[in-house]
C-alpha cells in the first residue's frame, strides 16, 4: 500500500463520524436547511475543527453556489473544496538553505519526535543526503536507544545516502553539548542535514521551553544562523489544545513549519483549520501515517479535505 | 480565554438576575455559552448533549437562592451533574489470587510504559505490594529497555526474556510472576490504533492468557473529541475496568476524562502528572469537574452560598424573615459572619464571572472584609438589651458604644443605618416589592 492509499485509508475511516453526520443532515428533503447546517456543524466539531471556524466554513458554505436538486456527493464536495482552500497556504516542502541545514525537532511528550526523525532521515538517505542525528533527549528512558534503532533502520534502507547519530557523550550530558558535537560532526563530514532530537515537553512547563534556546545558543557558535528549521511535531490525535501549544513554542522557539503525526487513526485533525487561519500561518512540512519507516508524506489539503468530509477515495 | 469565557457566560447569565424561578429560556441562554466552553475543553458531543439535557431538566423551574445569582446556579448545577457524570473515586481494585495482574493499554504515546512505572512505585509504596513489570511491547524501538530502566528506578523486579514473540512472553511473564510469588504484575502492551484489527486482536489473545484483574486505558488527557471512538473502541474489545488520564500537568482542560468515562461509565482511577515516576495522582471528580467547565471559582462561591443558606444561622435567619418579625441587632450580626465565612465582599466579587463592572460600581471601602470586623465589632459592645431592641439607641449610648469598640460615632451610626435598612429590606422582601424593583434595576 502506497502512502498515499494509507492516509486516504485512515482518514476516510476517520471520517465515518462526518459522513454520518452528512447523511443525517441530507435526509429526504436534501436542502441546506437550519437542521442541515447544525448536522454539518456537529460533524465538523466531532473532527474537532473549533466551533468558531466550523461557523466560518459554514457561512461559506451557504454562500457557495450549490447545484439543485443537492446531492450528498455535491454537499461533501463543496464542504472539502472549503477546507482545501483554506489548508492550501500550509502545503510547502522543507527548504535546504544551508549545508548542512539544521533542523531543530520540539513538541510534547510523545507526539512522535523521535519516529518521525527516523522517517525523515530515511527519506533524505534516499534521496542520497548525508544526515547526522543528535540524540539530544538525554531525559526520557531509553531515549537514546530508541533513536540509535531508528537511525540504524534509516541508515541499512539505502545505499544512497548515510545515516548517522551522535548520542550524548556520557550519562547525564545535557542536550546542547550533544547538538553542538553532532553538528561540528556534519561539519567536519560535509554532512547535508543535522537533525536534532529533543526530549517531550508540554507547553506550560516555561523552565523545560527556555533549554531550546539555550541548545540553539550552542549551535550557533558554530554557525550562526542555526538552526535553519525549527519543526514543531503534533499528535493528530490533540483537540483544541494544539493552538494554545503552538503559540507557546512559538515564542520560545519561532517555528518554521508543522508535522502532523498519527493521521492513520481516526483522528482528523481538524484544529490545523483554526492554525490556518492564523496570520502567518506555519506550514505543515510532513505528516505521518504509521509506525514504519516509510510512513511519512507531504501535507496535501486536497486529500486531507476530501477524506475529513468522507468522499471516498477510490473513486 | 477562561476569562472570555467567564464573561461571555456572566454576560449570558446576568440576565437572569433578578427571577425568582429559572424558567427555560434563562437556562438556555446559559447553556448555550457553557457548550461553547465545553467544546473548547474537548469534551466530546454526545458527553454535551447528555450533560446538557441533565442540566436542563434539573434547572428549569429551580427556585433562585437568595443571594446567589440565579445564572451561577445554572453554573452549580452543570457542575454537579458534571462531578456526577465524571463518577466517584474509584479504588484500583486488586482482589484476586496472587498475582494481581494490571493490563495497560492504549493508542502510541499515551503514556502506558511510563504509566506502569509509576503504578510499580505507587503500588509498592502505598499499598506495600511486591510488583513486577513485564513488557509485551516487541514493537517499539527499545520499549521493552525503557520499562526495564523504569523497573530499576522504582524498585520493582524486571520480567526478562529472549522471545520476542507476544504470547510467549505473555505466558512467560505469567508463570514468573507466579514463580516468584509477586502480588502485582503489570504489563505493559505496544500502543496501538483502536481500528488495527490484528493489533486489537492481539490483545485479546494477551487477554486470555494472562487474565487481568484490572484492565486499564491510558490516555492523553489533551486528547481531542476522537476520545469517546477510542475509549468506546477499546472497551469493546477488551473490557476495560478503569481509566488513566497522563499528562494533566499540562494546561488543557481536559475534556477527553470526561468523554471517555461517558462513553465507556469505566471508572477514571488515576492522572498523571508529570515524567517522574512519583507524578501520579488519584483521580477526584471535584477537581476535574472545576477544570473542564474552567469556572471552578464561581462553582466554589455558590457552594459556600448553599452552604452558608443551609447552616442553622441561616435556617434561622429566614424562618425569621419570613415570619415578619422585624431582625434585631443579634441577626444583622449574625449575617455579617455568614459573610465574612463566605471571604467577605471583595473575595466574592472575584469569584464572580463578570463582575468586573459591578466591582467598579461599588465603592471598596463599604464592602471591605475589614469593615464587616468593624461591624460586629460595634454590635458586641452593645448590651443585650439595645442588641434585641436598637430603638433605645440614643446618643448617649452610641457613645459608649463607640468608645468600647474603640472606634468613632459614625461607624455606630452607620451599624444603626444598616439595621434599619435591613428591616426596610425584608418588609419589602415580604411583600414581593423587592423582586419588582430588582427586575426594574436591570
Ligand atoms: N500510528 C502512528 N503512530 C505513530 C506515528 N508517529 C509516531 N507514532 C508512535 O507514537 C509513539 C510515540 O512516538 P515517539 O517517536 O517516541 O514520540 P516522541 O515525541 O519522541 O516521544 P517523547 O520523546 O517521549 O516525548 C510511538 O509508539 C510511535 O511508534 C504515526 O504517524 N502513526
Ligand atoms: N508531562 C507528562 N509527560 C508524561 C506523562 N505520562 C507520560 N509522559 C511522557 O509521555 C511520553 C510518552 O510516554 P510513554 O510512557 O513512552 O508512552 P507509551 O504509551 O508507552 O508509548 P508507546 O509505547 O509508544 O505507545 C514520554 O515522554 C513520557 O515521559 C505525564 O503525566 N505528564
Ligand atoms: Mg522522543
Ligand atoms: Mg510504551
Amino acid at each position: 500500500m502506497s502512502w498515499l492509499s494509507r492516509i486516504t485509508a485512515g482518514l476516510t475511516k476517520s471520517a465515518a463520524n462526518v459522513t454520518e453526520g452528512i447523511k443525517q443532515a441530507i435526509g429526504i428533503a436534501a436542502k441546506l436547511d437550519d437542521a442541515t447546517l447544525e448536522a454539518l456543524e456537529e460533524a465538523l466539531i466531532a473532527a474537532d475543527t473549533s466551533l468558531p471556524v466550523a461557523q466560518a466554513l459554514l457561512k461559506d458554505l451557504k454562500k457557495a453556489k450549490l447545484p439543485d436538486p443537492l446531492t450528498q456527493e455535491a454537499l461533501k464536495q463543496a464542504l472539502a473544496d472549503l477546507i482545501a482552500a483554506r489548508l492550501q497556504p500550509l502545503a510547502q516542502p522543507l527548504s535546504f538553505p544551508a549545508s548542512p541545514t539544521v533542523i531543530l525537532v520540539a513538541g510534547v511528550n510523545g507526539a512522535g519526535k523521535t519516529t518521525t526523525i527516523g522517517k525523515l532521515a530515511a527519506q533524505w538517505a534516499a534521496q542520497g543526503k548525508h544526515v547526522v542525528v543528535a540524540a539530544a533527549d538525554t531525559f526520557r528512558a531509553a531515549a537514546v536507544a530508541q533513536l540509535k534503532v531508528w537511525t540504524d533502520r534509516a541508515d541499512a534502507s539505502t545505499k544512497k545516502g548515510s545515516v548517522s547519530i551522535v548520542p550524548p557523550a556520557k550519562e547525564g550530558a545535557d542536550s546542547a553539548s550533544v547538538a553542538y558535537a553532532a553538528l561540528e560532526k556534519a561539519q567536519n563530514e560535509h554532512a547535508d542535514i543535522v537533525l536534532i532530537d529533543t526530549a517531550g515537553r508540554l507547553a506550560n512547563r516555561a523552565d523545560l521551553l527556555a533549554e531550546l534556546p539555550k541548545l540553539n545558543r550552542a549551535l550557533q557558535k558554530q554557525d550562526a544562523t542555526a538552526p535553519h528549521h525549527t519543526l514543531l511535531v503534533l499528535d493528530a490525535t490533540l483537540g483544541q489544545s494544539t493552538l494554545p501549544q503552538v503559540a507557546e513554542f512559538h515564542k520560545q522557539i519561532p517555528l518554521t513549519g508543522l508535522i502532523v503525526t498519527k493521521l492513520d487513526g481516526t483522528a482528523k485533525a481538524g484544529f490545523l483549520l483554526a492554525l490556518a487561519a492564523q496570520p502567518n500561518p506555519l506550514p505543515v512540512v510532513a505528516i505521518g501515517v504509521g509506525e514504519s519507516l516509510d510512513d511519512l508524506g507531504p501535507f496535501e489539503p486536497s486529500a486531507f479535505a476530501a477524506a475529513l468530509v468522507g468522499i471516498d477515495s477510490a473513486k | 480565554m477562561l476569562e472570555f469565557i467567564q464573561e461571555k457566560l456572566g454576560k449570558a447569565l446576568s440576565s437572569l438576575t433578578g427571577k425568582g424561578l429559572l424558567t427555560e429560556a434563562d437556562v438556555d441562554t446559559a447553556l448555550r455559552e457553557l457548550r461553547v466552553s465545553l467544546l473548547e475543553a474537548d469534551v466530546a458531543l454526545p458527553a454535551i448533549k447528555h450533560l446538557m439535557a441533565t442540566v436542563r431538566e434539573r434547572a428549569v423551574g429551580e427556585a433562585v437562592l437568595r443571594g446567589a445569582n440565579p445564572g451561577q446556579q445554572v453554573v452549580k448545577i452543570v457542575y454537579d451533574a458534571l462531578v456526577e457524570l465524571l463518577g466517584a473515586e474509584t479504588p484500583l481494585e486488586l482482589k484476586a489470587a496472587p498475582p494481581a495482574v494490571i493490563l495497560m493499554c492504549g493508542l502510541q504515546g499515551g503514556g502506558k510504559t511510563t504509566t506502569s512505572g509509576k503504578l510499580a512505585k505507587w503500588l509498592k509504596d502505598t499499598q506495600k505490594k511486591t510488583v513486577m513489570l513485564a513488557s509485551l511491547d516487541v514493537y517499539r524501538p527499545a520499549a521493552i529497555e525503557q520499562l526495564a530502566i523504569l523497573a530499576e528506578k522504582t524498585g520493582a523486579l524486571s520480567f526478562s526474556h529472549d522471545s520476542m514473540d507476544v504470547m510467549v512472553r505473555a505466558k512467560a511473564a505469567m508463570a514468573e510472576a507466579k514463580k516468584l510469588s509477586v502480588d502485582v504484575l503489570i504489563v505493559d502492551t505496544a500502543g496501538r490504533l483502536a481500528i488495527d484489527e490484528a493489533l486489537m486482536a492481539e490483545l485479546v489473545a494477551v487477554r486470555e492468557v494472562i487474565k487481568p484483574t484490572a484492565s486499564l486505558l491510558v490516555a492523553d488527557g489533551q486528547t481531542g473529541q476522537v476520545a469517546v471512538d477510542v475509549a468506546k473502541a477499546f472497551h469493546d474489545k477488551t473490557p476495560l475496568t478503569g481509566l488513566v488520564l497522563t499528562r494533566m500537568d499540562g494546561d488543557a482542560r481536559g475534556g477527553a476524562a470526561l468523554s471517555m468515562r461517558f462513553i465507556t461509565g469505566v471508572p477514571i482511577l488515576f492522572l498523571g502528572m508529570g515524567e517522574q515516576v512519583g507524578a501520579l495522582e488519584a483521580f477526584r471528580p471535584e477537581g476535574l469537574a472545576g477544570r473542564i467547565l474552567g469556572q471552578g471559582d464561581v462553582v466554589a462561591l455558590v457552594g459556600k452560598l448553599q452552604a452558608a443558606a443551609a447552616s442553622e444561622d441561616g435556617a434561622r435567619l429566614e424562618e425569621k424573615l419570613m415570619s415578619g418579625k422585624s431582625m434585631d441587632m443579634t441577626d444583622l450580626k449574625k449575617q455579617m459572619l455568614m459573610m465574612k465565612k463566605m471571604g467577605g465582599m471583595t473575595g466574592m466579587l472575584d469569584l464572580l464571572p463578570g463582575m468586573g463592572a459591578l466591582k467598579n460600581k461599588i465603592d471598596p471601602s463599604k464592602v471591605d472584609d475589614k469593615v464587616i470586623v468593624r461591624q460586629i465589632a460595634v454590635i458586641d459592645s452593645m448590651t443585650a438589651a439595645e442588641r434585641k431592641n436598637p430603638s433605645l439607641l440614643n446618643a448617649k449610648r452610641r457613645i459608649r458604644i463607640a468608645k468600647g469598640c474603640g472606634l468613632t460615632v459614625h461607624d455606630v451610626n452607620k451599624v444603626v443605618k444598616m439595621h434599619e435598612q435591613m428591616n426596610q429590606m425584608t418588609k419589602m422582601m415580604r411583600s414581593g416589592q423587592l423582586q419588582k424593583m430588582m427586575g426594574k434595576m436591570k
